[in-house]
């Protein structure tokens, strides 16, 4: 990790209220890792004390991108970032997801901007696999350009029908795992709490290794503060507070105690 | 040819401790040394002050822990740490590769458990003083009922005293009417320097859900939002008492840690900052070098308690 001054290559809507925002930070780019996050200054966030952490879209040739939407008053201060922008971020931070599969078949499992680290995963992956991206309507379906370029499977769900098969994402992962009983998938999820927890239920049920990328409310992002944490199951059965931003934030379901 | 100028001092002893500059970190935004190290080079901290620690490993508050407000956040993380063994065994092997005097935060959930607390740190290699935890809003237990109570203030400080060989530095609580009271019992039940101000009590409701934000209801504020309300409470501590000052509250810039040594800090500490901004110490440090150049000081001590009333 380090302090980087990244200055603004491009910052777009990509729909609706998502925005995509390019950075020129070569040691980040260099060093990121699919599931890592930068922890990012806003400019001009007048009183503001915390940073925004976001997970790494993309990291190459020097560049890094972030998909984030329009979600409180740190995400809106974003949208006046620009071109002559410098911004102040801390990163890579946290631990990306292994990446190494030995052979199984990748599921990842997309809760609407969630998709973005598992664009990233996807792209150093050595085999193809399925991706389920869910959202709350066609507008929250990002990245299904990238999968396909990639020669990957997408299967959409959205609450409203919109696009894809109207549903929760876990609807079509369920279909997928029903109709592949033989399968030894290894899954990757990364979006809301609920959606975590459902997807990590069902790999532990089917005892297959799924790995969350956990969303919480982040202080210093390096470990310090202590605000992000997440009770998890030690491999002697007992439970403590992890930091999701420097133990995570890809957690092992089967550690993973919820609520 | 120019002429030269030495550069001014910034070194700086307090309650004994020797320290290159009186710029610390506060306990509680820093962690325990490591988690920093790669963003910040910890040798040139004056000092560093560790997450508080008590005698078994504590969990700490259920989630959410935290909330940014306009000029600052609320923390509810409850004082969740390693206990002393673990922290011993973790993290001080890692503090004694630097140069930096390493302050430990203590609590205890008693008078017994502070007491024990503090007597183990006496056999501890490379511990340069204790900071006494009796202001923190976030624990039932021990924390600020003992701040609050003026009584028991100077009979905890007084009790720990007698376990203790080390620099023993209360951190007095910001919400008590007559702050120097409290200053000048800590200096009479054998403190070495105190420190203030801790986090101010406070609360976030959710308007649509009517429920508090955090977990633990209540928190305690920091950053920039309690800087003048740290200033006038370090002001006044420092003209009840004799023993060193070390001042804090949501100092961002070497003008708020200047501001802090005017109103009579010996030291001051640099909390929430670093979360903002990690490179906060470092710029302090700096900056305040400038500015002794500036006002033709020599050294750090001439600017401690140079209000001009």
């Amino acid at each position: 990790m380090q302090i980087e001054k990244a200055t603004v290559k491009t910052h777009e809507v990509v729909g609706g209220d998502y925005r995509e925002l390019v950075l020129n930070a070569p040691r980040t780019a260099g060093s990121a890792v699919p599931g890592q996050f930068v922890h990012l200054r806003v400019p001009r966030l007048d009183g503001s004390v915390l940073r925004r952490p976001f997970s790494i879209y993309r990291a190459r040739d020097g560049v890094i991108s972030i998909l984030y939407k329009t979600v409180g008053r740190g995400t809106e201060a974003m949208v006046a970032i620009g071109g002559g922008d410098t911004l102040d971020l801390i990163g890579p931070l946290g631990n990306g997801f292994p990446a190494e599969l030995a052979g199984e078949t990748p599921l990842l499992v997309a809760g609407g901007y969630g998709v973005a680290p598992l664009s990233f995963l996807a792209s150093v992956m050595d085999v193809r696999g399925t991706i389920f991206i869910g959202g709350a309507s066609a507008r929250d379906i990002l990245c299904v350009g990238d999968f396909e370029s990639m020669g990957w499977t997408v299967r959409i769900t959205t609450d409203d029908g919109s696009v894809g098969e109207q549903g929760l994402v876990t609807l079509a992962l369920d279909r997928w795992l029903a109709e592949h009983p033989e399968a030894k998938p290894v899954l990757y999820a990364c979006g809301p709490d609920g959606m975590l927890h459902a997807v990590g239920q069902r790999a532990v049920a089917a005892e297959h290794t799924a790995w969350l990328s956990m969303d919480k409310h982040m202080g210093c992002g390096v470990g310090a503060c202590l605000a992000c944490v997440q009770r998890i199951r030690g491999e002697d059965g007992s439970e403590s507070w992890k930091r999701v931003c420097r133990d995570g934030p890809v957690f092992d379901a089967a550690t993973v105690v919820w609520e | 040819m120019s002429k030269h100028v030495q550069p001014p001092s910034l070194v700086t002893t307090l309650a004994g401790i020797a320290m290159d500059n009186p710029v610390m970190v506060a306990s509680g935004t820093f962690g325990y040394g490591p988690e920093y190290a790669d963003l910040v080079d910890l040798n040139r901290l004056g000092a560093i002050v560790v997450k508080g620690i008590c005698l078994e490993a504590w969990n700490g508050n259920n989630i959410p822990r935290m909330i940014e407000v306009r000029g600052g956040l609320i923390n509810a993380i409850g004082l969740q740490g390693p206990g002393v063994d673990g922290f011993v065994e973790t993290y001080m092997p890692f503090l004694r590769q630097f140069d930096t005097p390493v302050i430990v935060n203590i609590w205890g959930r008693d008078e017994a458990e502070y007491e024990e607390v503090a007597a183990r740190f006496d056999d501890v290699d490379g511990i340069a003083g204790l900071e006494l935890n009796i202001s923190c809003p976030n624990v039932k237990e021990g924390g600020i009922a003992f701040g609050t109570d003026l009584t028991m203030a100077s009979d905890l400080i007084g009790r720990v005293r007698k376990r203790t060989s080390l620099p023993l530095i209360p951190k007095l609580a910001p919400n008590v009417p007559q702050v120097g009271l409290f200053a000048r019992a800590a200096e009479e039940a054998g403190a070495d320097a105190i420190s203030l101000i801790n986090t101010l009590p406070a609360m976030v409701i959710d308007i649509e859900t009517r429920r508090p934000v955090l977990a633990n209801r209540v928190g305690g504020l920091s950053g920039p939002a309690i800087h003048p309300v740290a200033v006038k409470q370090v002001w006044e501590a420092a003209q009840a008492v004799s023993i060193p000052v070390i001042g804090m509250g949501g100092i961002e810039t070497a003008a708020d840690a200047i501001e802090f040594m005017i109103a009579g800090a010996s030291a001051v500490a640099v909390g929430t900052a670093n979360f903002t901004d990690p490179t906060t110490v470092v710029r302090v440090i700096d900056g305040m070098a400038d500015y002794l150049v500036r006002h033709d000081m020599a050294t750090v001590g001439e600017l401690v308690g140079s209000i001009c009333e």
